[in-house]
């Protein structure tokens, strides 16, 4: 194990190239009623492109928070945050949705499938809000259900699959605009442990064919096959530490 | 966002609560349907109307008794407020400008065939009265002058009549005809004029020479109207003038004397009908109005329930990237289809209910296009109106808010 050693980065500098995620004194803190909650107290972090990170820590030290900022759900009370040497933190609503769309892939917990849509124009949606034609945009989806091994329940609707066969569909939904990054938060949370693992072997695959992965666990042997761990303790980055794949 | 994949999705979305979409649009149904039916029931009677006043021909003048009371109340001062026979006699006489007078004695009476009664308007007249009325006699003959002196007891029907009595009109001339008791010889049929059923229609009348009536039937020579066919259109107001100046004669009426009759041309007639029909055409709007606001107000209900319910669909549409107008307009075009869907649903039934009134009431109706354009864009309109709150609504909700929204 040795810590990661990221690049000092101060404000009104510029992320390098290679940097896909960078965050600078990230802050988030949400008002109830008198009370301020600090979720996030200013995390510092760099992600490369190709990697694999395991967010880890106790409940309600900031994980999902810290996602929800990456992925451009949420926007933060202080700080910064690049994507792609673009700074994300001051964009208007429209870009970030813009972002969210292009750049992101985001995996659920509880895989926030349109019930009422079969798994094939569940993973057609992304493509819808990018523009893309009827035809282009089935073909597309198509693969991508094909890619998580899914090629034969295109036709079927979530109530009509088993809970990995619909994360696989919120897998393949969130590649199948080709993301920048892949982020999921505890995706294996509301799984067995044995389809936990089918989904986690689908992550290896996916980082093997380049992808970069930001993935949210509690559990210490689902995040054994990150490369690299991320422990957030009360809003704080505790420990940023790299191993070798046990897998 | 794709144009196809909105309409797609609201379609949908209608499709998946069937009946709450058709309560919904029940209120617009109901407001556009009551509407297309009402205006043309108006329409249907205004074109009677014109028809009426227009198989007339345009030199007819229409004098009747009494003030005009134009804003106000006549006040009766005892004067004799009536026209008379000889009023009748001296327009022919005195007036260059006119070329036909038709006095008319009409009064509701009963008559008899066989077994049968029925009321209808007796009205005696000078021979003249179907050539100046443009009607034609399409069996047997009118009476004539002759006959009209000699007070003989003879009838022209109107071309209902027969009807009434289960007779072909042919078959019933030389048959009898019991008015008031009296026996008449039943000589003529005049043509139809085809136009609106109920109160004064002139094919539901029967014509006696104007002497007989007088003498025999009404006991009076009180007129309900003369109609007075002008020499030419170009003449009407010198016409009219000439009228005035003839009958205040006879009346002797002092200059400066308020006229105890009226006179009134066609377009008189014309636009006190189209003052009513004005009338109407405001109560109808009123009544739209308040349906359509109604219905638009269960439009917004159900599309603020329907933003609820859909609160997490919301947030995953807005986590895969879709931008608040691409959420705005989803939901807004699900709202103006519920509309335009329930305006079409109305202006079907409206046109129905229009076609069945008139099959089966025989009433006159007329199905109004630029109603039907009016209701469907106003439908539009109250979808635009009562569809954009909740509409933004759904599209201010935050990602990670909706998202979480159990
Ligand atoms: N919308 C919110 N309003 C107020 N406080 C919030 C909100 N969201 C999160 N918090 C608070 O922020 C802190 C961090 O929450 P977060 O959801 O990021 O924790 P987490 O690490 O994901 O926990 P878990 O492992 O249970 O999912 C918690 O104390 C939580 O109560
Ligand atoms: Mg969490």
């Amino acid at each position: 194990m040795t810590a990661a050693q990221a690049m000092s980065f101060h404000t009104g500098d510029v992320p390098t190239p290679d940097i896909v995620i960078l965050t600078h004194h990230l802050t988030r803190e949400y008002q109830m009623g008198a009370e301020v909650v600090h979720a996030l107290r200013g995390v510092d972090i760099q992600i490369k492109k190709n990697e694999f990170v395991a967010v880890m820590g106790p409940s309600g030290s900031g994980k999902s928070t810290l996602m929800n900022l990456i992925g451009c759900l949420d926007t933060p009370t202080n700080g910064e945050y690049w994507l792609n040497s673009q700074k994300v933190s001051d964009l208007s609503d429209d870009e970030l949705a813009r972002i969210r769309n292009k750049e992101i892939g985001f995996v659920f917990q509880t895989f926030n499938l349109l019930p009422r849509a079969d798994a094939l124009h569940n993973v057609e949606l992304p493509l819808i809000y990018a523009g893309i034609g009827a035809k282009d945009r089935r073909d597309r989806a198509a693969r991508s259900l094909q890619q998580v091994g899914l090629g034969d329940r295109m036709d079927h609707r979530p109530n009509e699959l088993s809970g990995g066969q619909r994360q696989r569909v919120a897998i393949a939904r969130a590649l199948v605009n080709q993301p920048s990054i892949l982020l999921a938060d505890e995706p294996t949370g509301n799984l067995d442990s044995a389809t936990g693992s089918e989904i986690m072997a689908l992550f290896h695959e996916l980082h093997d064919t380049g992808q970069t992965i930001v993935l949210v666990t509690h559990e210490h042997d689902i995040a054994a096959h990150a490369r690299r761990q991320i422990h957030l303790l009360d809003g704080k980055l505790e420990r940023d530490e790299r191993t070798e794949a046990t897998t | 966002m794709l144009l196809g994949e909105i309409f797609q999705v609201a379609l949908q979305a209608i499709r998946a609560n069937k009946l709450r979409s058709f309560l919904t649009m029940l209120g617009i149904i109901i407001g556009v349907g009551a509407v297309i039916t009402m205006v043309a029931l108006g329409s249907g009677a205004q074109k009677a109307v014109q028809a009426r006043l227009e198989a007339l021909g345009p030199t007819l003048l229409s004098i009747y008794p009494g003030q005009s009371f134009r804003g106000g109340i006549a006040i009766d001062f005892g004067q004799r407020v009536s026209l008379t026979v000889d009023d009748a006699d001296s327009l022919a006489a005195y007036a260059r400008h006119v070329k036909a007078v038709v006095p008319e004695l009409t009064r509701n009476q009963q008559i008899k065939r066989g077994g049968t009664n029925a009321n209808v308007n007796i009205v005696g007249t000078t021979p003249n009265y179907p050539a100046v009325k443009n009607f034609t006699v399409t069996a047997g003959r009118m009476f004539t002058a002759g006959e009209d002196e000699g007070r003989r007891r003879l009838a022209v029907l109107g071309s209902a009549i027969p009807d009434m009595f289960n007779a072909n009109p042919a078959g019933m001339i030389g048959q009898e005809i019991q008015i008031r008791g009296i026996p008449f010889e039943i000589i003529g049929v005049l043509s139809s004029k085809g136009s609106a059923a109920g109160f004064g229609n002139p094919d539901e009348q029967i014509l006696i020479p104007l002497q007989t009536a007088r003498y025999r039937i009404m006991g009076t020579d009180r007129l309900r109207t003369i109609t007075v066919d002008a020499a030419s259109v170009s003449q009407m107001t010198l016409t009219m003038i000439e009228i005035e100046r003839v009958l205040r004669r006879e009346h002797k009426i002092r200059p400066g004397g308020e006229n105890d009759f009226q006179i009134r041309n066609q377009s008189d007639i014309l636009a006190t009908f189209q003052d009513t029909a004005k009338t109407f055409t405001y109560l109808l709007a009123g009544i739209a109005t308040v349906s359509l606001i109604v219905g638009g107000i269960g439009i917004m209900n159900i599309m603020l329930v329907s933003v609820t319910e859909r609160t997490r669909e919301i947030g995953v549409r807005k986590a895969l990237g879709a931008t608040r107008f691409n959420i705005l307009f989803q939901f807004l075009v699900e709202a103006l289809v519920l509309c335009l869907a329930g305006g079409v649903i109305g202006i079907l039934l409206g046109s129905f209910g229009a076609v069945a009134l008139s099959r089966l009431a025989h009433w006159n109706t007329s199905i109004n296009l630029l109603a039907i354009v009016v209701a469907f864009f106003f439908s539009a309109l109250v979808g635009l109106f009562f569809g954009i709150w909740p509409a933004r609504r759904a599209a201010a909700l935050d990602p990670i808010v909706a998202l979480r929204y159990e």
